[in-house]
């Protein structure tokens, strides 16, 4: 990478950060990569909204209208676009709710859960995303460059990932990174 | 839920001597009796054969014919080969399910009857086919399922149904060297006796015989190599499955050709000194039971199975009928031979190869119900006779299936070396599109290539032809044959399990019009990964229709493309549709646009 660094952001849609966390789990090459690549929007800068970026990490998939908007604002601004974890590529865990019906789950967490004999109310401030009926991938509403599998991707596997992509070459996790056997 | 035993099983596990062996046979006759296969009887059944539970209840799990819950008294399967669909089998399931006042894929709520679907029922010269109770309907027409619907709501027992209702026509059009040469039952085999055994395998290795099944293997060179694998028990297997969506002419030699089938595996059986044979029959085939039984039973009583077979002291060999269990992978050798063990048709590592490692880990030759055909007539009329049509590689002739859009739909016998056209033109196909020959895992062609020729070096057949028109979408024929590789997958490997079914919610999103460019790339990188590391043929093969459809007809893949761009493989909008319902939101932040912020 010629002198200039790379633009990054990172954000986490419907994940737990447990991906971020496996990020900051690379410890003092932290140090190194800070030397080769700059954050954008991201939950390390509190950066809101990106700008023009050359690579976007996204753990989670999308649960609701907010995620599909932040997932297409990051689409538009970066030139590669990686789905981290499982929660991105496949729904991962959040995707258990798919075989309810999504007014069952409202229903039962504001109506009729524990503590609500009264009857509550479902939140409706215009303020709220609203939920979408499933948990999705990414790649069922943008094109993803690369997947990076794992609950969460190790940090030698996402450091082997950054440093194959930043040296320009197509990243490949051999063996110890995503085989086992 | 009540979860009875089986009320026969003592008899059954008695006819089928405890044989865990025949574990798939057993469950057959469990199924005949109760319709479903309840977890108490699965349990006892692996007490009784000395098996792990779960091993039993893996193979009810494996295989479509076997149900682990109760699925209505009747059970109803429409055949889903394409040529089915193109004579309307949709139309024609959704008027039954409507006169039956039933959901399709559910139990009516009386039990009475479930109406579902099925991959290819071999019926395809007499479509659109159906099953009910595994026994086969063909020339399905309104007229037809009126009789059959009242048939059920009346709850008549099948045995007491109008028998035309399953009578299976035969339509051979045009028999060649091997079908219109006689070969009396037995002639075969004096011919070898008089010849000598080194001597017919000699003349077997110079007719070059190749598998008729599809991998084209050399049969003398197969049959050698049995006969010198070490140890005393041998096997021969005739491999009656005919799974391959479109082809149906092992059904018709078994039905009119029996015991030219069976002199053949006999002649085997002598040249590799081979004591017990399985003819594995697909059990969609159940109306050639009872004639292939007959024939066996003839066959013994003539000395020529058995015991001292043609009165030699020593020269003993019989044969068994297996059925499958609606799995078409079980059409693959090695998962045949686990099938026969009576376990899932889960295909074995290769090598080591049946001919040395077969049935029960000893040697045995299988081979293609024509291949044996073939073999008997060699026998008795020399290699010279079966080389005189053919070509310098493919020797002989090949016996077809056509079907699709033709005027005469069935069975025909062809030289090696006759052009896609004249087998056409013979069968009276009119306007023809493409072609897909040798069924879904074969190849198509476009109306371009018809003068390329049936061989095993230019277009190889296992036996089908299905001839499209130029009414048909070619994309709705892709889309079937990927849906039917998806089903039929066996899921033992990641590459052929997970690309089957990503190769069918690809073709489900660009023939609904959903599609994008991106689809496609992905469409042809899964393909490349499927060949190369798929454990079986079934994924070897499993992607061809989408690789010949891009590959020949790629502007009627595009124009059917949404975009160019990647675009929500669903509604987003419609996905919110719950949440507002329940908020009784409509604002903006309510809502998602199809193209982005
Ligand atoms: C998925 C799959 C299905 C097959 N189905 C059949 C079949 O139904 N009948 C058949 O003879 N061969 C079938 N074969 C080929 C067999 O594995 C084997 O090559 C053949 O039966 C050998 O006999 P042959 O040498 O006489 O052709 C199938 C292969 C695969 C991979
Ligand atoms: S993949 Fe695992 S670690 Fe990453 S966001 Fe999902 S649940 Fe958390
Ligand atoms: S390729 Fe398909 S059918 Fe063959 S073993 Fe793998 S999953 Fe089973």
């Amino acid at each position: 990478m010629s002198g200039k660094k790379l633009r990054v952001a990172t954000t986490s849609l419907a994940g737990c950060f447990g991906c971020h966390m496996s990020l900051l789990d690379i410890d003092e090459r932290l140090i190194d990569l800070l030397e080769l690549v700059e954050f954008d929007a991201s939950p390390l800068t509190d950066k809101k909204h990106p700008g023009p970026c050359d690579l976007a990490l996204i753990e989670g998939g999308l649960c609701n209208a907010e995620n599909v908007h932040v997932l297409r604002e990051l689409r538009k601004q970066c030139k590669i676009l990686v789905a981290v974890g499982a929660c991105a590529i496949t729904g991962g865990l959040p995707a258990q709710r798919n075989n309810l019906d999504v007014r069952d789950c409202l229903r039962s967490v504001y109506l009729s859960g524990p503590g609500l004999a009264g009857g509550g109310l479902i939140p409706n401030d215009p303020e709220l995303p609203l939920p979408l009926a499933q948990v999705h991938p990414l790649h069922d509403v943008v094109k993803v460059d690369y997947f990076l599998p794992g609950c969460p991707p190790s940090a030698d596997a996402i450091w082997q990932f950054l440093t194959d992509l930043l040296a320009g070459r197509t990243p490949a996790l051999g063996h110890g990174l995503i085989h086992y056997d | 839920m009540s979860d009875p035993i089986c009320r026969d099983l003592s008899d059954i596990l008695r006819r089928h001597h405890q044989d865990p062996t025949r574990l798939i046979q057993i469950l057959h006759d469990v199924m005949a009796v109760e319709g479903w296969i309840s977890k108490t009887t699965i349990t006892e059944l692996s007490r009784a054969l000395g098996l792990p539970r779960g091993q039993v209840e893996g193979v009810v799990g494996f295989y479509s014919f076997f149900l682990p819950e109760p699925s209505g008294q009747f059970r109803v399967l429409f055949s889903d080969n394409i040529t089915d669909e193109h004579q309307g089998s949709r139309a024609l399931l959704r008027t039954l399910a409507e006169a039956l006042e039933v959901e399709p894929g559910q139990v009516r709520a009386d039990g009475r009857v479930k109406i579902g679907l099925t991959s290819c029922t071999g019926l395809c010269d007499q479509g659109p086919a159906l099953l009910v109770k595994g026994r086969a309907i063909g020339r399905l027409t309104p007229e037809r399922l009126s009789v059959i619907a009242g048939l059920i709501e009346s709850n008549t027992p099948i045995e007491q149904w109008p028998p035309d209702l399953f009578h299976v026509e035969s339509h051979f059009w045009r028999r060649d060297l091997l079908l219109s040469t006689p070969c009396d039952p037995g002639a075969a085999m004096r011919a070898l006796e008089a010849r000598g055994s080194a001597a017919t395998m000699a003349e077997l290795g110079r007719s070059d015989l190749r598998g008729r099944g599809g991998a084209g293997f050399n049969t003398a060179a197969k049959w050698t190599a049995c006969a010198a694998a070490p140890g005393p028990e041998r096997y021969i297997v005739c491999n009656a499955d005919e799974g391959e969506p479109g082809t149906f002419k092992d059904r018709e030699l078994l039905a009119h050709y029996a015991h030219q089938v069976i002199e053949g595996m006999t002649i085997a059986a002598r040249l590799v000194s081979a004591q017990r044979g399985f003819l594995y029959l697909r059990a969609e085939y159940q109306f050639l039971i009872a004639p292939l039984l007959a024939a066996f039973a003839e066959r013994r009583s003539q000395g020529l199975l058995g015991p001292n077979i043609l009165g030699i002291s020593g020269f003993d060999f019989d044969i068994e009928l297996h059925l499958g269990a609606g799995a078409y992978v079980c059409g693959e050798e090695s998962a045949l031979l686990e099938s026969l063990e009576g376990k899932r048709g889960i295909p074995r590592n290769r090598p080591p190869y049946p001919v040395t490692h077969g049935y029960l880990n000893k040697p045995t030759v299988l081979n293609n119900v024509e291949t044996f055909l073939a073999a008997a007539q060699i026998a008795l009329h020399g290699a010279e006779w079966f080389c005189a049509v053919g070509t310098p590689k493919s020797r002989g002739t090949k016996i077809l299936s056509v079907a699709g859009d033709v005027e005469r739909p069935g069975t025909y016998e062809f030289p090696f070396g006759t052009t896609i056209r004249a087998i056409l033109d013979e069968a009276g196909a009119k306007g023809v599109q493409a072609v897909q020959v040798s069924g879904p895992a074969g190849m198509l062609l476009s109306a371009s290539e018809l003068d390329r020729k049936l061989a095993f070096e230019d277009v190889p057949s296992a036996g089908s032809v299905m001839a499209f028109d130029q009414s048909r979408d070619l994309l709705g024929v892709t889309q079937n044959f990927v849906r039917f590789f998806a089903h039929e997958s066996c899921g033992f490997c990641t590459p052929c399990r997970v690309g089957t079914t990503l190769n069918r919610q690809r073709m489900d999103r660009i023939v609904s019009g959903h599609g994008t460019r991106h689809d496609v790339e992905d469409l042809e990188s899964v393909a490349r990964l499927m060949r190369a590391s798929s454990h079986c043929g079934l994924g070897h093969f499993a992607a061809n229709p989408v690789v010949d459809l891009l590959r020949k007809f790629r502007p009627k893949v595009d124009r059917r493309l949404a975009s160019l761009e990647v675009l929500p493989s669903f509604d987003l909008d419609a996905a919110l549709g719950p949440a507002r319902e329940l908020t009784g939101r409509d604002d903006a932040g309510a809502h998602l646009s199809e193209e982005g912020p």
